[in-house]
Parts: structure tokens; sequence; C-alpha cells
């Protein structure tokens, strides 16, 4: 039997998730011999050529870029997993949310202390940048999200645990300090 | 003059006094009813719900129902947890719940719950309500975003004559709590940290601290809200 495929991605986040994946240390070693990895910033295959069994989503949806990926994951993923905060529930991207979006693009290119070099207050505009959208948004409210691993970031145990749970077909194990959402 | 009374909780045999409150019955039985609202020795209030528990066969919170003699209670039942994880869920998307910048986080009551719920997202749709931080107090920072309205902070911060310093202002939607800004120097440090204490949740925090305990060491880190009180075995 082949070996089930992985993907990855990471949308609007730190990438800090990716680093919890690598927290698991050398069961890395044995992850590789358990899965392949497809698309991922881990292997940089930037495209899809096959159908993956599991899509590890990273970071909510701010750009009109996030939700381009996030379907094309859905399209070729057959299990999709919201891993950490924000792409559960936006995290700390999020906190824009309730600024309006002409307010944000303001502070950050015209107003904010750190701008001072951009003296002829030029706004991003251009036809390749990915539109901003009007907030951002949990990755469940754009499609359909099978399995969430919570956490800023998940602990490496659960990431571990439920790719484990997921590829063997065990029930996922859930000690108390494993699920926490900071 | 007191009388014992005998009572079930999921079919283990009780005893408390008669007049107790459900809630604290269990606790001195070892059994644990989740709570957020209820502080202990403070006139209960059963305004979150959480502590819902079937009286002979009846949903009542436990809080404010006396123990009587005979009583049949359902506490740790699956029915029971899912309306109690659907409320935390309720709570935390009705708010801005920010974990991972917030500085309760560890400590929070209704963080704890959801992990003693195993929450992995909540079943209802983020709202993302549009709400101010208040930092107007010199002692204290106000923030709406995460307040749940316990009425804790209402209820139990009061001046030697008496009177609340918190108090709801506006209404429905846009109810909140707010300090009373006449208050002045009779809102006592004393009362600004018993007030951040007493909040469960970080919508108040004292100026100038935060993130005084590092991760890991924090209250609910290793072990579970409501541990400390199943652990007492009679």
């Amino acid at each position: 039997m082949s070996k089930p495929i992985v993907a990855t991605t990471s949308l609007a986040g730190c990438f800090g998730c990716h680093m919890s994946v690598l927290d698991i240390d050398e069961r890395i070693l044995d992850l590789i011999e358990l899965v392949e990895f497809h698309k991922s910033p881990i292997d940089d295959i930037k495209k899809f050529t096959k159908m993956c069994d599991i899509g590890l989503i990273e970071g909510g949806c701010c750009n009109s870029e996030n939700i381009h990926v996030l379907k094309d994951f859905r399209k070729n993923c057959k299990i999709l997993v919201s891993v950490g905060e924000c792409a559960i529930m936006g995290g700390l991207p999020a906190l824009r949310n309730g600024i309006p979006i002409q307010e944000c693009l303001d502070e950050a290119y015209l107003n904010g202390p750190s701008v001072g070099r951009n003296k002829k207050h030029i706004m991003p505009n251009d036809d390749e940048l990915p539109m901003i959208l009007d907030r951002v948004y949990p990755c469940h409210e754009i499609v359909k999200i099978d399995y969430y691993l919570p956490g800023c970031p998940p602990s490496a145990e659960l990431i571990w645990n439920a790719l484990v749970a997921l590829v063997t077909g065990d029930e996922l194990k859930l000690p108390y300090e494993v699920v926490k959402f900071d | 003059m007191s009388t014992l009374v005998k009572f079930k909780i999921d079919g283990v045999e009780c005893m408390a006094e008669t007049g107790t409150y459900i809630v604290e019955a269990a606790r001195e039985n070892g059994i644990y009813i989740p709570t957020l609202c209820n502080i202990r020795g403070v006139k209960p209030r059963g305004s979150c719900r959480i502590c819902t528990v079937l009286v002979n066969g009846r949903p009542m919170t436990s809080c404010t129902t006396p123990i009587t003699d005979g009583m049949e209670i359902e506490n740790n039942i699956p029915e029971i947890n899912d309306i109690r994880k659907a409320i935390v869920e309720v709570l935390f998307v009705e708010g801005n719940h920010f974990c991972p910048s917030c500085e309760k986080s560890g400590n929070c009551e209704l963080q704890a719950l959801g992990y003693r719920f195993k929450m992995m997202v909540p079943r209802f749709p983020y709202n993302f309500p549009v709400r101010e931080i208040d930092a107007s107090n010199p002692k204290i920072i106000k923030d709406h975003n995460r307040c749940i309205l316990c009425k804790r902070c209402i209820r139990t911060i009061k001046t030697d004559e008496g009177k609340t310093v918190f108090a709801f202002k506006k209404r429905g939607l846009h109810l909140e709590i707010n300090v009373d800004p006449e208050m002045g120097d009779k809102f006592t440090d004393d009362m600004a940290v018993n007030a951040a204490e007493i909040c469960p949740v970080g919508a108040i925090l004292l100026r100038e601290k935060g993130y005084q305990i590092p991760i890991g060491k924090r209250k609910y880190d290793h072990v579970a809200i409501g541990s400390d009180v199943e652990k007492i075995k009679i």
C-alpha cells in the first residue's frame, strides 16, 4: 500500500504552526516513513499534481490569494485540518476585524510610526497583488474543514498525535496538557 | 438547627445540610459541577447557566437551587455536558476572545472550561463584535471585548459603605460593565486587585501588569479546572 500523502500551507499565519511540526524532533524520521509530503513549504513543491490524503492548513483567510489556495486544497485533499488559532478563528490577524479596511491600510502605509520612508505616500495597488478582504475569515467559513487542532501554535504532541491517528485510523489521544488555546 | 439530608448525584449517595446550594453540596461530597458566574460566599446569580444539572429530570441551575431531601441529580452525563460545552462555545463566539494575545490566558476560567470540555472549535459562527477598550480608569483597564457579563465584579467589589463600584451601562446587545467614574479614591488598589482576580476572563486588567506568570506555571496549564474539588474524598 502506498503511503498517505500530506500537503501543508500557511495562509494568514506566521509559520509558527509549521515550526511546531518541526518540534516533533527526531520523530520527523518516523513521519517521513509514515507519510509522503506533497505540496508544502517543507519540500517546496508549489503545485498539486496528485490527490492528497491530508491537508494541513495554517492561518486564516485575509486576502484573495488565501481563498484561492484554500479552495485548491479542498479540491485536492480528502481531509482538511485547520491547524492553530488563526485557521480556526482568524487569530491575531483577525484583531483588525473591527477596524474599517481603509483605516488599516492608512495605518500600515501612510500614518504608522514606521512608514516615514514612504515619502510619496504610495498605497500598494498592483493587479499582481492579492486583494485584501474586508475582514479575516476562519477557514471553515470558506470551505468545509474536517478537523481542528487548536493552539498558538498547537503543541508538537497534538500535531503528532493527530497525524498518527489520521494515518493509522486509531482514536486521537487528547491528554489535558495537549489541548491549549495559546 | 441544621439538618442533614440525603440526595444522589449521578447515582452516588451524598449528604449535606438542608438548604445548601446544589453546587456547594456537590463540592462537599467531592463532586465538581462547572461554574462560571458563581463565586463561593457571594449570593448566587445563576446568569451563566454552565452549572445546569437535571434535578429530578428537570434542568436547574445548581448554584441557585438549594438541596432538599431525596433529590436525584444528574450532573456528569452527555446531555448536560453538551449543553455546558455549547454555552462555553457561545461565550467564545459572542465576544472577541483572542487567547494567544490575552493577559489572562492560562488563568482564565472560560478558557479552562474550554479545555475541560475539549472544545476544538465552536459550533457557532464567530460574531467579531466591535467593542471598545475602556482605559479611562487610573487603576484598571476594562476590555469589553472579553467581558462575559457574569456580574462577578458588580456583586463582589464594594466600598466600605457597601456601594458597588462596577455597574451595567447601556442595554441589550450594547450592555457593558463600567467602573463608576465618580468613585475616585474610594476605588482602592486592593479593590482593583480583587476585581482583576475575581474576573473569570481577561476583561478587568491591572494597569502595567500582565503576563506575570510564565507559561507552564499558570493555574490551568497542567491541571483541569475543578480537579481540586474532585480530589476531595470523604
